[in-house]
């Protein structure tokens, strides 16, 4: 079983004991930079590529600002082709619908596609707790579970272990929870995924529950799509009598023909392929194809409270692509676990406050500070996010929370002064010039004195971009790029 | 109040505000007339490290039988190719075969709705010739036809040829994982072996 991140320490502290670990720093860089240089290639085949985004956006704000209409189609769609639709205000409701639907069929086991949403709500400590056993069938999923570890990247869950410890983690645990791996396994990538192969399958063919998210839901048809590389998801879609998806409400999509912007932008921008492996469409029940019983769980847990917030609701638009963490100085560093939640990186950092709020959790109000503002995100989003700005709204939100407070607290002040910096545009142009020129003398940024130094030092800062964001912005975009 | 009509309610009014919901232009690129999409489908099928060949009409038949020589066959029931010593699938027939029976056999040939060329992709939309999705899943080896007329040149053109009321499968490629520090793998659950006959 999987650990959780409840009571996780705020991002400092967690991102203090990360830089210590020079393994975990080497693996993220590795990975992180061969990503990147894949996902530019592929990128720059496509010259409307930037075209593309701004469709792309486009495209998940109509259905997120029409959404009320759009679940209410979806709903319709779904139902009219045989699936049983269920509503959940929060992830305990959403867990209570799955283990229901399990315990009707009496089994005692599922068989889960990697799903963002499932994460979020804890569904497979939920029906451990049932005495149901959660099977995760990725690869890197696999790896976290059998390792009782956490997942540290959106695409690639186990980006922080190496293969000789992948070795470790599977001679030690498959047994445990079914066939066993090889007694001769090596530590070659291609061994690792034949044991992986080995162990799953006859999890697959037995099976008679499966458990998926969905990346898009087409409202006009009621289609799921779900993307993948390795078959796991084909497996758990297609083999099982009984398929229960659960999808956040923002993941709904007007029209069929959506698909298409967002299928040319998704892969490219996610593994730096042209298309993934995999890409399954269905609709509710296929007669003769595939699980004859369908249930779609629509999931809100804090995205009608996202919505509402008219600078960060552009966050729902991500389609967890995973490039903004991939280029992000502050991710590359301290790793997925620091951030304390199943979203880390720049996204996680707007959009864990964002479903949550800010003002309860110290963990969550630390999260937007969890950034050093280069625009790096923004410009590889393909749905064109601008989380620079989302981090600096919710900073000053995190300020007002903590306003009423006697004494503050020394990360008040900090984020006070930087709330100051950050809310007016020219005097962030201002701090960015100096920053920028100074980086060309300084290796790495100093600690922040005074209140402030709590939370710097934690912080083995990048030296600063020689230009900043803003000056690459204006001289780019004169240059005639589209924005 | 009921879990629907409260999530509604919270978006409706998460939305009081009243959003203009913004429209852009869907890009699309104009075919080059230098390069034959065929020939590019095949590339980018190739740069998967899928098996690619291009035969003629009258050769595809010896070709079949050179692809999956030596091995246990399935084919969909409506398929219109001879495969000799290959057992048939009937999805709609009370004996279809079991998820462990298809695990058993060693390979599958199909058809395809159609191909991709900008991207290496083949669509199955499990209609004639492509069976039901188990059969091109849990077998190890997939041989799948596609003939020159069905490529079109990129996912736009998919879009305008699919029917939204199929179920559909998009492969590129084997399956394949980067999850073991981002070494490429080429097979883990679905078909390690994907080889596509293109007929010119
Ligand atoms: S915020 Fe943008 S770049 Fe980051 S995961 Fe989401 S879609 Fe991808």
């Amino acid at each position: 079983m999987s650990a959780t991140f409840v009571g996780m320490p705020a991002f400092p502290t967690a991102a203090r004991a990360a830089l210590a670990d020079t393994q975990l720093r080497h693996n993220l860089t590795h990975a992180t930079h061969t990503i990147r240089d894949k996902r530019a290639r592929v990128v720059a085949e496509l010259p409307e590529w930037e075209e593309l985004r701004t469709a792309g956006a486009a495209t998940k704000d109509r259905a997120l600002l029409t959404l009320d209409e759009q679940l209410v189609r979806l709903e319709e769609s779904l139902t009219s082709r045989g699936a049983v639709v269920h509503w959940a205000r929060d992830a305990d409701e959403a867990c209570r619908i799955v283990a229901d639907v399990a315990q009707a069929h009496g089994v005692d086991e599922v068989v889960k596609v990697k799903s963002m949403a499932t994460q979020e709500i804890g569904l497979n400590e939920a029906l451990a707790a049932e005495g149901i056993a959660a099977w995760e069938t990725d690869l890197a999923e696999l790896i976290v579970q059998l390792g009782d570890d956490l997942p540290s990247h959106i695409l690639v869950p186990a980006i922080h272990r190496n293969r000789a410890e992948i070795r470790e983690i599977f001679r030690r645990r498959m047994a445990a929870s079914g066939r066993p791996a090889p007694d001769d396994l090596t530590d070659d990538p291609g061994e690792l995924a034949n044991a992986a192969r080995l162990h799953l399958r006859e999890k697959f063919l037995r099976a008679r529950v499966g458990v998926s998210g969905a990346n898009f839901a087409v409202a006009e048809t009621g289609t799921l799509v779900v993307v993948e590389s390795e078959g796991n998801g084909r497996m758990c879609l297609t083999l099982p009598e009984v398929l229960i998806s659960v999808v956040g409400i923002e993941k709904v999509v007007p029209t069929w023909r959506d698909l298409d912007v967002l299928l040319r932008l998704l892969p490219r921008s996610s593994t730096g392929e042209r298309m993934n492996p995999y890409t399954s469409m269905w609709h509710g029940v296929t007669p003769g194809d595939g699980p004859q019983e369908v249930h779609v769980v629509l999931l809100d847990n804090g995205r009608s409270h996202a919505l509402a917030d008219q600078v960060g609701r552009q966050a729902l638009r991500c389609i967890r692509c995973s490039a903004c963490l991939n280029v992000c100085p502050v991710y590359e560093r301290v790793g997925g676990h620091a951030y304390g939640s199943v979203y880390p990186g720049p996204i996680g950092a707007i959009l864990n406050p964002l479903l949550k709020g800010v003002g309860s959790d110290p963990q969550v109000d630390s999260l937007p500070y969890a950034s050093s503002l280069c625009g790096a995100c923004y410009e590889v989003c393909p749905v064109k996010i601008d989380i620079p700005s989302v981090l600096v709204d919710l900073r000053a939100q995190v300020v007002d929370a903590h306003r009423d407070r006697r004494v503050p607290k020394p990360e008040a002040v900090s984020m006070r002064a930087a709330a100051w910096t950050l809310s007016d545009s020219r005097r962030l142009a201002r701090a960015e010039r100096i920053s920028g020129r100074a980086g060309r003398w300084l290796t790495r940024l100093a600690g922040l004195p005074g209140p402030g130094r709590r939370w710097t030092s934690a912080r083995d800062l990048p030296a600063p971009p020689r230009e900043s964001f803003r000056a690459w912005w204006l001289r780019t975009r004169r240059r005639g790029s589209r924005s | 109040m009921s879990a629907r009509e409260e999530i509604l309610g919270r978006v409706r009014a998460a939305l009081a505000d009243g959003p203009e919901v913004p429209t852009a232009a869907v890009p699309r690129r104009t075919p080059d007339g230098s390069v034959d999409v065929v020939t590019l489908f095949c590339e980018r099928v190739a740069d998967y490290r899928a098996s690619v060949e291009r035969c003629s009409a009258a050769e595809l038949p010896e070709r079949l039988r050179a692809a999956v020589a030596g091995e246990r066959v399935v084919v969909p029931t409506d398929l219109d190719l001879d495969v000799p010593g290959s057992v048939v699938d009937d999805a709609l027939s009370t004996d279809v075969l079991s998820a462990a029976e298809l695990d058993a056999l060693d390979a599958v040939v199909t058809r395809a709705r159609l191909g991709i060329a900008e991207t290496g992709t083949i669509v199955l939309d499990h209609g004639p010739g492509q069976g039901r999705r188990a059969i091109t899943l849990v077998p190890d080896h997939h041989v799948c036809v596609v003939d020159a007329s069905q490529v079109v040149a990129d996912v736009p053109d998919a879009f305008d040829a699919l029917d939204a009321s199929r179920p559909l499968t998009w492969i590129s490629g084997p399956s394949a994982t980067s999850d073991i520090e981002l070494d490429r793998v080429e097979g883990v659950h679905g078909p390690r072996h994907l080889h596509v006959i293109v007929v010119t």
